[in-house]
């Protein structure tokens, strides 16, 4: 068979990976993978490809209107738009730490949507905003 | 006039681990100063993940890398001021900000840290013909509105620019609900990074014209329809290759503008190509005392190399307070040449260097199976084989100090030679 050529995306570096079926114990033979990853991305996305999403949610009682959030780990790339669609649905108030659970187990995935921030509530960011406080009495 | 040992301005992940950094060395009196409401810079806008790999050998989003910083730079006690610009510096190290709380400040630094990072080229920078409806926005000022303000910018979208921030914005307005028409790119290559063509635009089935440009834009109020066509060698629109797309948005991610109208206030020397300051292995500038460092220096497309860069920043910021200054050493030039665009830092004190040095670079086009040849006084120190190499991707190659004092040199140089196959 013809190998196929596809770009590594398990990281920044984005080596290019030559891949073809073999009889081997893995059915793949990989090559100009940089390190391991890179074979289990190009088996994987030849047979299940999988992407980690991040998206926005709704939330009140924050500065903002939107806190970002992600899945935990990564999902099938065909669940992508059911997943936005159930993220879309909710919404929720401040204050949230950074990695909490919003939706568990997302579409029966075992995945998670977390926060991937923390926000804090609009009244209490007046104490802790910052240390301008602390300063002033300084300055 | 506040005294201050080191005055960070910027509280970006630059600002935030310089400061960090100089705490770490020992420097008590560090004020950092942020413009914006909260600290962590453009990071809290990078909601995609892909941050902090090299660091912390997990991919990360832009808020969660930002967070790590932040929670470390509090638990330290390190002062920092929100809501408050800097509006001048002077080459003795004086600052002036501004905040509605505090009013007018003049701060005075031992040493400064400069990390304004960078801000986005507009339409007028690029010069697009056409009318000026409501509808053209910069891709970066997209990615605050729909991340953190939560406005929807559009239906149907056209992206001018295929840099990151581009690539990044067309699969988040798509999985948004917006119709993603073309991503157009001038260049005969993408600017940006290639897991992002893979992840955001392959994915999502996004076409990608490469060699073209926007010749029309047509609305009164809204826009209504672009036009972008072919281009020749010379950036130059060919007749008859012209696709109009109804749309009402068009992003601009057409690059990024080092932040330094402050360092051009204090007299700071500037890099032709860069934008940024030119600096020494210490990340200081032109002016001593005054370090630089993160996209304020160069536009950098990992973070994790910014945080890098900008520790050297801070502990050497912390020499200088602590009066183990750095010095008046022998000063060797750093240059690229044939396909090296440029090299940071472009100036080295051999003096300064414990072990190694990383000299980062960006070459001018998409180059494959190519050598790095680096040379002290026109003579080979050590080179680099590379199978790719591309312009959005910043190279990183390590000079040891045992190459460094082979010979005594007055100039480095780095350039590309293709390899015979
Ligand atoms: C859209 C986008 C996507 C990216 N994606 C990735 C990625 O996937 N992975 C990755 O590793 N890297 C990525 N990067 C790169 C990385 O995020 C940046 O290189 C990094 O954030 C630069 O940090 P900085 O501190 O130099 O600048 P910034 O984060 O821009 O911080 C500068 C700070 O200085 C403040 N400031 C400026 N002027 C003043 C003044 N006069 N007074 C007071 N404060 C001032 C600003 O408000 C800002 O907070 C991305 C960058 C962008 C823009
Ligand atoms: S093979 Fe390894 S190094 Fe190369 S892109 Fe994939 S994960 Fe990164």
């Amino acid at each position: 068979m013809e190998p196929k050529d596809m770009i590594c995306i398990a990281c920044p570096l984005g080596c290019r990976l030559s891949i073809y079926e073999d009889n081997s114990a893995e059915g793949f033979i990989v090559s100009g993978n940089k390190c391991l990853r890179g074979i289990d991305y190009a088996v994987k996305e030849m047979t299940n490809p999988t992407r980690v999403l991040t998206t926005t949610v709704k939330i009140s009682k924050a500065f903002f209107s939107r806190i970002p959030v992600r899945t935990n780990g990564a999902i099938p790339k065909s669940l992508i738009y059911e997943a936005m669609k159930l993220i879309n649905c909710i919404e929720i108030q401040a204050p949230v730490r950074m990695g909490q659970v919003l939706i568990k187990n997302i579409l029966d995935t075992g995945v998670d949507i977390i926060a991937s921030r923390s926000m804090y509530e609009r009244e209490m960011l007046d104490h802790i905003k910052d240390s301008t406080f602390e300063v002033k009495k300084s300055l | 006039m506040n005294n201050y040992e080191i005055v960070v301005i910027g509280g970006g992940p630059a600002g935030l681990a310089a400061a960090i950094e100089a705490r770490k060395n020992g420097v008590k009196k560090i004020l950092l100063i942020e413009r914006d409401r909260e600290l962590g810079g453009i990071l809290q806008q990078c909601i995609h993940n892909g941050f902090g790999l090299h660091i912390f050998k997990e991919e990360l989003t832009g808020p969660e890398y930002a967070e790590r910083y932040i929670q470390e730079l509090i638990t330290m006690g390190i002062e920092y001021k929100l809501n408050t610009m800097v509006i001048e510096i002077t080459k003795n190290r004086q600052i002036t900000a501004i905040n509605t709380i505090d009013g007018i400040m003049h701060i005075q630094g031992k040493a400064i840290i400069l990390a304004m990072g960078c801000r986005e080229r507009t339409r007028g920078a690029v010069r697009i013909p056409g009318t000026r409806p409501a509808g053209i926005l910069t891709a970066g000022m997209a990615q605050r509105f729909v991340n953190m303000e939560g406005y929807m910018i559009g239906k149907r979208i056209i992206i001018l620019g295929s840099g990151d921030i581009g690539l990044i914005m067309a699969r988040r307005l798509t999985l948004e609900g917006a119709q993603v028409l073309a991503v157009a790119e001038i260049m005969p290559f993408s600017g940006g990074l290639t897991r992002n063509i893979v992840q955001c635009l392959e994915d999502y089935n996004i076409p990608l014209f490469l060699s073209h440009t926007v010749v029309d834009i047509e609305g009164q109020d809204r826009v209504k329809a672009v036009t972008i066509a072919k281009v020749d060698k010379n950036s130059i629109p060919i007749k008859g290759t012209e696709k109009r797309f109804e749309c009402d948005t068009l992003l601009l991610s057409v690059g990024l503008i080092p932040e330094n109208e402050l360092s051009k206030c204090a007299g700071i020397e500037l890099d032709k190509v860069t934008g940024g300051s030119i600096v020494n292995e210490s990340m200081e500038t032109s002016i001593e005392g005054i370090f630089a460092c993160g996209n304020v220096v160069h536009v950098h497309d990992l973070v994790d190399w910014v945080t890098e860069e900008s520790k050297r920043a801070g502990k050497s910021a912390a020499k200088y307070v602590k009066g183990e200054s750095t010095g008046r050493y022998k000063v060797i030039n750093i240059k690229g040449i044939n396909g090296v665009r440029y090299v940071i830092p472009q100036l080295l004190r051999v003096k300064n260097i414990t072990e190694s040095i990383n000299l980062m670079m960006r070459v001018d086009n998409i180059y494959k199976n190519i050598k790095f040849i680096v040379k002290g006084n026109g003579q080979k120190i050590k080179e680099i084989k590379r199978a790719h190499v591309a312009p959005g991707e910043i190279e990183t190659i390590k000079i040891t100090l045992n190459e460094l004092t082979y010979r005594d040199y007055n100039e480095i140089s780095v350039e590309i030679v293709k390899e015979e196959a």
